[in-house]
């Protein structure tokens, strides 16, 4: 196994119009890992993953993806990428087995009614196979999609917000599948902004605007945002809520079940905000770690929706 | 309760989605605008102008005298003089003329000694109505170019019957059945409507269902799509003919005179035109609807300008010039004259021909036009 990165792109650009959707975006992405997408809403997540697979042309930029060249080679990388889209992209109106057999003849795979098979039994499907695709709930569709894009056995996933609109349940099914895959040495790029999915990636980029503004592994995140956090719990919760809700040096706000969490970048500002409601009675106060999570909320609320061509580029 | 509001409401909406969809609005304004310019001056169900030629075995003023008659008529362009049988039955079959006249030997001679000649006009009745029209001014016509001529006679000839006999002969469809012309010709817009319809869809339902961009994502290539989403409509084109044929002979009793290969031949062209036009639409057409309607566009100046319900030689020279780039013009034409008049496989290279080129146009705008990409 080479130390090669699997995804290695430098600079790539592009435009919709007068609208540029990915700006000079850099992005690296090691052998096995599971590499998260973070950002808004139209901030270039989709845009940036279809150049990287060969469906988008890159205006600028330069970069492999498998090794293959994206501007040139799209052809192999797609022989080689398993690519699963934000919407449904199965035919509703082929059978699970139909759906599997499509995509196993279009990627030219020999043994394929053993791969079908393999397919239907590793989903637990076997006696419905025949069922239509458009008859499955939310979450099996996922898992039929996924199955789908994994039946060519790609090197590398690509899967863009792979879970909108999936019980979770049926989400932390398809992360323990993702993780699994993970284990065989296949690197997944995943484009999200939900915040469970996020803490089970081991990397995480985050775009807003098509930039790209932060790059690290996970667990490293929290710090290199430099957030400071105090929880708040007793008390009359919502008085304290509207009390510290756009008080100076309070950029985030959020309840977690008994108790509120309060964070900012500044802790002189901050602290004195939270000194004020100290008094108040039965208020206990503690200064604690930012966390994962506030760093996502903090990440999430920065930015609102990116307005952009991008979601109606398909 | 009917609230005004709501309907306000659906109706604000409904026109803000029609601004949006341009090319719709466009189709929508254009289609009665420009369909009309077309077929309002196309169209011309007292045909005119239509080809003939004339063999001439005798000359003289009589002969020259009904020739300017006719020519005033404006029933008729006479575009050829020939001498000889088969030379007037070839232009005919080929459908260069409409009309051959006949003046037979000794015409002049005859007529003054009133031997009642007779001039023949053969006409070329697979399409009834643009012969109809012809057949039923000559009798008239003669008349006219005549008379001078009669008063010069000696006065037992004049009055009483003419001392001359016009003979019509309707070639190809005797009885001048109209269904003669019709069946052949519904076969062509049967195919056109059902073929162009059905492959307007083929990517537009993708892109629509969202499969489209899991499809790209796949290796595989533009033509291989083309090909796999057009050949299973092949087979339907198949049996759409089928039946037509099993109609035309056992229903119409329209007789098959030609070659049954070239037949083939020709219906297997024209349905790959079909279903490539077809093809091309849907990677224009952002929507089912717009498919639709793009089909619709495109259906009416192939039942009006290619010949099927109007005949194709009276039209003026422009519209005739867009008729030619119509599949269905060139197909009408192979067909009636395999089924009608007899002809096989070198008899109709002419619109052989011309089709073919339009299939590889359509199929390579379609394929320069579907991008393996997103953008």
């Amino acid at each position: 196994m080479s130390c090669e990165p699997v995804i290695d792109v430098r600079g790539l650009t592009k435009s919709f119009g007068d609208k540029t959707v990915v700006d000079h975006f850099d992005l690296k992405v090691p052998r096995g890992s599971i590499y998260g997408f973070l950002g808004p809403n139209g901030s270039g997540k989709t845009t940036t993953i279809r150049m990287v697979c060969g469906l988008l042309k890159p205006d600028e930029g330069e970069g492999t993806c498998l090794g293959y060249d994206v501007l040139h080679e799209s052809v192999k990388i797609k022989s080689n990428v398993g690519y699963m889209t934000q919407r449904f992209s199965l035919y509703e109106d082929l059978s699970i087995r139909e759906n599997l057999e499509f995509f196993s003849r279009l990627y030219g795979l020999d043994n394929m009614r053993r791969r079908v098979n393999d397919a239907i039994a590793s989903l637990g499907l076997e006696g419905r196979a025949r069922q239509l695709a458009g008859s499955l709930s939310g979450g099996w569709k996922q898992r039929l999609a996924l199955a789908a894009c994994m039946i060519h056995e790609p090197q590398l996933l690509l899967l863009d917000e792979p879970t909108a609109g999936v019980d979770p349940k049926a989400r932390r099914d398809f992360w323990d599948t993702i993780r699994a895959y993970a284990r065989e040495g296949v690197t997944t790029l995943v484009s999200t902004h939900y915040m469970d999915e996020a803490v089970q990636c081991d990397r995480i980029a985050y775009i807003a605007y098509g930039k790209k503004l932060l790059d690290a592994p996970t667990a490293e995140i929290p710090a290199r945002l430099g957030l400071h956090a105090f929880k708040i719990d007793n008390g009359d919760l919502e008085k304290l809520s509207a009390a510290l809700k756009g008080a100076p040096g309070v950029e985030i706000l959020a309840r977690f079940g008994a108790s509120i969490h309060v964070c900012g970048k500044d802790r002189e500002k901050l602290a004195a905000a939270v000194g004020r409601i100290r008094g108040e009675p039965g208020v206990r106060v503690t200064e604690i770690e930012a966390g994962l999570e506030e760093a996502f909320i903090y990440l999430m609320t920065e930015s609102d929706d990116n307005f952009s061509v991008e979601e109606s580029a398909a | 309760m009917i609230s005004f509001s709501r309907i306000a409401a659906v109706f604000i909406k409904e026109l803000v989605q029609m601004r949006r969809d341009r090319p719709t609005f466009a189709i929508m304004i254009m289609v009665p605008v420009m369909q009309l310019a077309l077929f309002g001056f196309a169209i011309n169900t007292d045909p005119r102008h239509l080809p003939a030629a004339v063999e001439l075995r005798d000359d003289g003023p009589l002969t020259r005298s009904f020739l300017s008659s006719l020519k005033q008529s404006t029933y008729v362009d006479i575009i050829d003089i020939v001498h000889s049988d088969a030379e007037g039955e070839e232009l005919l079959r080929s459908g260069k003329v409409n009309f051959l006249i006949v003046i037979p030997e000794n015409f002049e001679t005859e007529f003054v000694r009133g031997q009642k000649p007779e001039i023949l006009i053969a006409a070329d009745a697979s399409d009834p109505v643009a012969a109809g029209g012809v057949v039923g001014a000559i009798g008239e016509i003669a008349r006219r170019a005549f008379a001078p001529e009669l008063d010069r006679l000696p006065a037992k000839l004049r009055g009483g019957a003419p001392p001359y006999n016009v003979v019509i002969h309707r070639q190809y469809n005797p009885e001048g059945v109209t269904a003669f012309n019709i069946v052949p010709g519904l076969l062509g817009v049967i195919l056109t409507m059902t073929m162009t319809m059905i492959t307007s869809i083929a990517l537009t339902r993708e892109r629509e269902r969202g499969t489209y961009e899991a499809l790209l994502s796949t290796p595989v290539r533009p033509l291989e799509i083309m090909i796999g989403k057009t050949t299973p409509y092949i087979i339907v084109g198949a049996i759409q003919t089928s039946i037509i044929l099993l109609a035309a002979r056992y229903v119409f009793h329209i007789p098959f005179t030609g070659d049954p290969a070239a037949f083939l031949l020709v219906i297997s062209v024209f349905i790959l035109t079909n279903l490539m036009l077809g093809y091309l639409i849907s990677t224009v057409a952002k929507t089912q609807m717009q498919a639709m309607q793009m089909t619709f566009f495109i259906f009416l100046p192939s039942i009006l300008l290619s010949g099927f319900m109007f005949p194709f030689r009276a039209m003026p020279s422009w519209a005739r010039a867009i008729g030619e780039a119509i599949p269905n013009t060139h197909f009408l034409r192979m067909v009636r004259e395999i089924m009608l008049k007899g002809a096989g496989l070198p008899d109709i290279i002419g619109d052989l021909g011309p089709l073919l080129l339009i299939l590889l146009v359509l199929a390579g705008i379609a394929l320069m036009r579907f991008q393996r990409t997103l953008d």
